[in-house]
């Protein structure tokens, strides 16, 4: 059941939403080559509870049980999502996607950007692009009255006109006092299908969009997903509130949007 | 952090239990519980043991299933 949030329930999901906007600001320097992706995630933890926060990934099961190790996700190229950080050190031409969820007060935040380290392909410079696109007008479409598939149609349209393909077994989800709340948010499908948005529905919409094929593999580590052409990845992801007029962002700053 | 969506395998009906639920024998050998969609329900689809249906499974509870398409 999708469940709405009170205004003051609202409020506590813009704070965590505040961290996770900041967390991205204060991390974005740090992308660049010869860096490990655990260092970034370690400054990620550091900053996260600095503000008074919770990592939220850190020790979620994964759907076979295994507790995720890191506080953040961080994802290179051909890796869609749920990257671990390790002591693999970033190179220039790669594309890297940083997930970062938080908690606070009992109430969750969830967002996703993916950075260019150094100077990349055109290709993976324009897959970037069109991902971030994505999201932008998938949020757009995110009004109260209007059904569910109003976003995932949206993102499918724009991603596929660009000649990438949008990736199906993963999904956005609506989140709140737990970091996966119901719906289910795909990133492909009809625009007249799933329930009417309401408001005060919160949602973390993000699409996963992958350069060549749309097809991924879930690795035996119980977490990567990579690509099953090895094409690189993009995902870009926002925690979202239905309002009667345009959705609030809640994971991004007011001075960035 | 994605979620997982739900997968979607066949199997055939072992046999019908109360409240619209069925024992299914997916193609893999496993046998899950599964209930009638809502569309199906919706639309008086009948379901009978014997019949191969299309059952959408959650990664994240492999035993429970929904029966979404029943094959002619």
């Amino acid at each position: 059941m999708i469940t709405i949030k009170s205004a003051v329930e609202i409020d506590r999901l813009r704070e965590s939403g505040r961290i996770v906007a900041l967390t991205f600001r204060h991390i974005e320097p740090m992308v660049v080559p010869g860096i490990t992706t655990e260092e970034i995630d370690r400054e990620i933890c550091r900053f996260i509870t600095s503000q008074g926060g919770r990592p939220a990934f850190k020790g979620i099961p994964s759907s076979t049980g295994v507790p995720f190790p890191g506080n953040s996700c961080i994802s290179i190229d051909e890796e869609v999502v749920h990257g671990i950080p390790n002591g693999r050190k970033l190179q220039a031409g790669q594309i890297v996607g940083i997930d970062i969820g938080v908690e606070k007060g009992g109430f969750y935040g969830d967002a996703a950007r993916t950075y260019k380290v150094g100077n990349v392909s055109s290709l993976k410079d324009r897959l970037v692009q069109v991902t971030k696109e994505a999201l932008a007008i998938a949020i757009q479409e995110a009004r109260a009255e209007r059904p569910l598939g109003a976003i995932s149609h949206a993102i499918q349209t724009h991603v596929e006109a660009a000649g990438f393909s949008v990736v199906r077994d993963l999904v956005g989800h609506g989140i709140g006092k737990t970091l996966h709340e119901a719906p289910q948010i795909p990133n492909f499908g009809s625009s007249n299908q799933g329930p009417k948005l309401r408001v005060g529905m919160t949602l973390a919409i993000e699409p996963m969009v992958n350069a060549g094929k749309w097809q991924v593999r879930f690795l035996p580590d119980s977490w990567r997903v990579v690509t099953l052409d090895g094409s690189p990845s993009a995902h870009f992801e926002n925690t979202i509130a239905i309002t009667d007029s345009a959705p609030e962002v809640l994971t991004e700053l007011v001075e960035d949007k | 952090m994605a979620k997982e969506a739900p997968i979607k395998v066949d199997g055939v009906i072992l046999e019908t239990l109360p409240n619209a639920m069925f024992q299914v024998e997916l193609e893999n050998g496993h046998r899950v519980l599964a209930h009638i969609s809502g569309k199906m329900r919706m639309n008086f689809i009948k379901i009978l043991p014997g019949d191969k249906v299309t059952v959408e499974l959650s990664p994240y509870d492999l035993k429970r299933g929904r029966i979404t398409y029943r094959y002619k």
